[in-house]
């Protein structure tokens, strides 16, 4: 039963994009399309679970000084792995992403799974919590896709939309940022939560490790 | 000359690191709030972009070029660049006390920026030259410091707006940079 709850929490209502509000970059720059989203959704989610699995199998052995560099090592493995997948089986969707593939490395979602989760616990609950995460990542990104590929480009997953003008727009920069605002405010409204005032290094877990967000004390 | 101009115009201005590719997001919209934070973070940015990309480059086409190995570049690239700011920052405690002092507080920050690792791999995508790839990594951080700056502006009015409940941090601070992105967009048509 808790094995459940840590993967169902990630979804909606920890979910680590809207109420997180982290690893916003690929969030803004590939949901120009919702199986572009969906795309780069599933290919973070397979980073973070792999990555979650063998973080919290060698969390004992990992040295405590050196943490952080293990781990973006780790995960850039599976970043290449990702990207030699998609490359060989899936290569118009490896085009679309483009650097986006390479840059999941530095998402901080799969960083932050790994320093506030998998190192402090055991590999099952850990990619369970991976995997959760993934999802709920996926579910932001196709949600933006898809208003944004409806407005834009009037289709949906590839489908003309009879009878709509496209506001090309919405598929360009400026639409992104607009977007996703909206949608954050949504869910603010609906969870009846007050907006977070900042964004990045505080509600980023890495702030712990940040120096710049603890004012400059290592 | 005239392509470096081109290298100029075209990270600066028309392909924004932060407004138009979306790369860096999380230090332009948490950093940007004073003018002098906005500075130092961009300052410290061209710095590691304009280092990083000396040492990337080299090692990309004398190391793992030659040996066949391009499909480990994400990987020596992180781990180069997360060196380099660990070193960036003994040294400069060191040497220049001053800057360190400026500079120091963002240092941590950027081995998560996306927007150093993006030029680093985009130098090698675009297959620029040494110096080419020199130029766009100095004028990519330019380009960050100056949305940086601007939306620092854009910022500290939307502090004393009077904005709806629900809108209120995140979410204006967002439809902020939507409309600063775009004022960019004018620029699309300056390169062919």
């Amino acid at each position: 039963m808790s094995n459940f709850k840590e993967f169902s929490k990630g979804l909606i209502k920890e979910n680590p994009n809207l109420v997180g509000l982290l690893g916003m970059c690929p969030t803004l720059a590939v949901t120009t399309q919702a199986v572009n989203g969906i795309g780069m959704g599933l290919a973070t989610t397979f980073v973070l679970v792999g990555s979650n699995i063998v973080i919290s199998l060698l969390r004992n052995v990992i040295p405590k000084t050196v943490k952080l560099p293990c781990y973006i090592v780790i995960i850039a493995g599976f970043v290449t792995l990702i990207s030699f997948l998609l490359h060989g089986f899936i290569p118009s969707l490896y085009d679309a992403l483009g650097t986006f593939l390479n840059l999941i490395t530095v998402n901080c979602i799969i960083l932050g799974r790994a320093e506030m989760f998998a190192c402090k616990n055991k590999v099952i609950p850990s990619a369970l919590d991976g995997l959760g995460m993934g999802l709920g990542f996926t579910l932001s990104l196709f949600l933006m896709g898809s208003v944004r590929e409806i407005l834009g480009s009037a289709s949906w997953m590839g489908i003309k939309i009879p009878g709509m003008q496209p506001m090309s727009v919405f598929v360009m920069s400026a639409g992104g940022f607009f977007v996703l605002g909206c949608i954050i405010a949504l869910v603010n409204k609906i969870s009846g939560k007050k907006p977070p005032k900042k964004i990045g290094c505080a509600g980023c877990p890495n702030a712990e490790n940040c120096a710049s967000a603890k004012g400059g004390q290592e | 000359m005239k392509e470096i101009l081109i290298i100029m115009l075209s990270a600066v201005f028309v392909d924004n690191f932060v407004l138009s590719k979306f790369m860096g997001i999380c230090p332009f919209l948490g950093v940007s709030k004073k003018l002098s934070s906005s500075l130092g973070m961009g300052a410290a940015v061209i710095f590691v972009m304009v280092c990083a990309t000396c040492v990337t480059y080299p090692v990309y086409s004398l190391i793992l070029e030659p040996n066949g190995l391009e499909y480990l570049n994400t990987v020596a690239f992180i781990l180069i660049i997360a060196l380099f700011v660990q070193l960036v920052e003994i040294m400069l405690k060191k040497v220049m006390p001053p800057l360190y002092n400026a500079l120091g507080v963002y240092l941590p920050l950027i081995t998560t920026n996306c927007a150093v690792l993006g030029v680093t791999l985009l130098n090698i995508d675009n297959g620029y030259t040494f110096v080419q790839s020199i130029a766009n990594a100095f004028f990519a951080g330019v380009g960050f410091t100056l949305a940086l700056i601007l939306f620092s502006g854009v910022r500290s009015k939307l502090e004393t707006a009077d904005i709806p409940e629900t809108f209120k941090g995140i979410p204006s601070t967002l439809i902020a940079a939507s409309i600063v992105s775009l004022s960019f967009m004018a620029f699309s048509g300056l390169i062919k």
